[in-house]
């Protein structure tokens, strides 16, 4: 009998699961995930939270629900991978051995990382929206907002759903307006960037809806610190953005597990080759979703399209061939843009964000990098597609995980990345 | 592709004016570099670019700051006193190496 473990049951390992059970005969093989928590949360969900649009149930099931039929699922904390031995260590002294492992503990936000971040002020005047808990303080503090300013913040790049912040500030700007508080708010969005958006096309179109919405812009701006007597960040030459309300996205960091078993870089991400997705360190060893350092966006639809490329590497590891197929860093992002309406994005390694139709070219329905009622009805929808359809494998209808140029709509030249 | 000549040598730049061809690139290039950005290189820029050029070497990108951090030894406050203005693009740009590409 051999051992495959998978470490995280979030999106990238649950999907993982989900494939590999069907795929590895039970006699041969036996399938471990070990998580820290008791629940699945559908991240997504969590933006929408603060504004009232989803309740915490929507978000939120229990881990017996969402763990795939077949799997042995372990809820424990990882004490650390010790590679040479092939086996994971758990901090109540367990040694799992395995065959094969795949990492899937993804990111986390690391206010602690940021000077003065969780003094005083943290979760009371200085909020984050990545968590569960985080979305439920920043909820009870809107309730109580009376206006002044709102600054929408980024620490530093990669963070888990770039777009995420941007749509933040869409939906307060709507949410704002419904409560007639949007003239006494102002609302000023920072970046560490130098636009918008990390590509040039759709920063371009970002940066006008923002101008639209009057939303300011503050970018390149690098946080130093929190001076939270002041009530104002602090960049590292001494630029001030003062704040009533912070809704800020800390530096994301890979698990510190990832750290005590040496296997991470700089962030705790783990060094993938980003076609194959197997470590670069051990050929036992693959690794999907946030956890990587592959260079597309941390997201919950990457995690989808690298989970196909990645249960066929791993048939072909244990058949002894060569990993031949190849994650091209396919993304896929709906964009919330307020009052019922959204924007999708559909890009790879190669490829930024362009205009252009999807899934069908010149048909659509949905339209790319334009607003519509029905991308944002796409985006509502996939809640339902997240519980039902991505969780448990199945395939998502004429999406598949090579992007199609098809439908887009590819400037003569590109042009250059402004960031 | 702009050429220009930098102390006494032509190389090849792209619009920023960051070198193409590493292999162009020398301490005198340095200097000129820094001389546009209107910085005068001492032992302590060269501690910053001599880990940017290992590093380059050994990964394949410029480092970013929580790497110069963490793997460099080199404090972020310092970077900053010796490159103002974002310190990584000029950092990269002295050391001859492309413009660092942004994050997804």
């Amino acid at each position: 009998m051999k051992n495959l473990l998978i470490l995280g049951a979030g999106t990238a390992g649950t999907i993982m699961a989900s494939h590999l059970r069907r795929k590895l005969p039970k006699s041969d093989w036996t399938i471990t995930m070990v998580d820290r928590a008791s629940h699945h949360d559908y991240q997504p969900g969590y933006l929408f939270m603060p504004f009232g649009i989803y309740s915490a149930d929507d978000v939120r099931r229990p881990m017996k629900r969402t763990v795939p039929r077949g799997i042995d699922f372990r809820e424990a904390d990882v004490d650390r991978i010790e590679a040479d031995t092939n086996r994971v260590l758990l901090q109540d002294g367990t040694a799992l051995p395995y065959d094969l492992l795949i990492i899937a503990t993804g990111v986390h936000p690391a206010p602690d990382q940021v000077e003065g971040m969780v003094n005083g002020d943290w979760r009371k005047n200085v909020h984050e929206f990545y968590t569960f808990e985080g979305a439920q303080a920043l909820t009870e503090r809107l309730k109580s907002w009376q206006g002044g300013k709102l600054v929408v913040h980024i620490c530093e790049m990669p963070i888990k759903c770039p777009v995420a912040p941007l749509e933040f500030c869409f939906l307060a700007d709507t949410w704002l307006q419904k409560q007639g508080l949007r003239g006494k708010t102002e609302i000023t969005y920072v970046t560490p960037m130098s636009g918008a958006f990390t590509k040039p096309v759709a920063s371009g179109i970002l940066t006008k809806l923002l101008d639209e919405k009057r939303i300011s812009v503050v970018h390149d701006f690098a946080i130093a610190r929190v001076d939270a007597e002041k009530k104002a960040i602090v960049s590292w030459d001494e630029k001030e953005v003062p704040y009533d309300l912070l809704v800020t996205v800390p530096p994301n960091m890979g698990a510190e597990m990832i750290e005590r078993s040496g296997l991470g870089d700089e962030l705790n991400y783990v060094p993938t080759d980003k076609h194959t997705l197997q470590s670069k360190a051990h050929a036992n060893i693959f690794v999907i979703g946030d956890a990587t350092d592959c260079p597309t966006s941390k997201a919950g639809s990457v995690a989808h399209f690298e989970a196909e490329v990645l249960t066929e590497n791993i048939l072909h590891h244990i058949a002894g061939e060569p990993l031949r197929s190849r994650f091209d860093g396919h993304a896929n992002c709906f964009i919330e843009s307020g009052h019922g309406k959204g924007f999708l994005l559909d890009f790879n390694y190669d490829q930024e964000p362009v205009t252009g139709t999807f899934p069908f070219p010149g048909l659509g329905p949905m339209k790319l990098l334009g607003e519509s009622r029905l991308n944002h009805l796409g985006k509502m929808a996939f809640k339902w597609i997240y519980w039902n359809v991505l969780l448990p494998g199945l395939p998502i209808p004429f999406v598949g995980h090579k992007m199609s140029l098809r439908g887009k709509n590819i400037p003569p030249k590109e042009v250059k990345a402004a960031a | 592709m702009p050429t220009k000549t930098l102390a006494g040598t032509p190389v090849d730049t792209d619009d920023e004016g960051y070198l193409v061809n590493h292999s162009q690139w020398n301490k005198d290039i340095a200097a000129a570099l820094a001389a546009e950005e209107g910085i005068t290189l001492t032992d302590g820029h060269w501690r910053v670019l001599d880990f940017i050029d290992a590093d380059f070497k050994e990964k394949g990108v410029v480092p970013g700051m929580r790497r110069m951090n963490k793997v460099g030894n080199i404090p972020t406050k310092d970077l900053y006193a010796l490159f103002p203005d974002g310190p990584i693009k000029k950092a990269a740009k002295i050391s001859g190496y492309p413009k660092p590409a942004s994050c997804v």
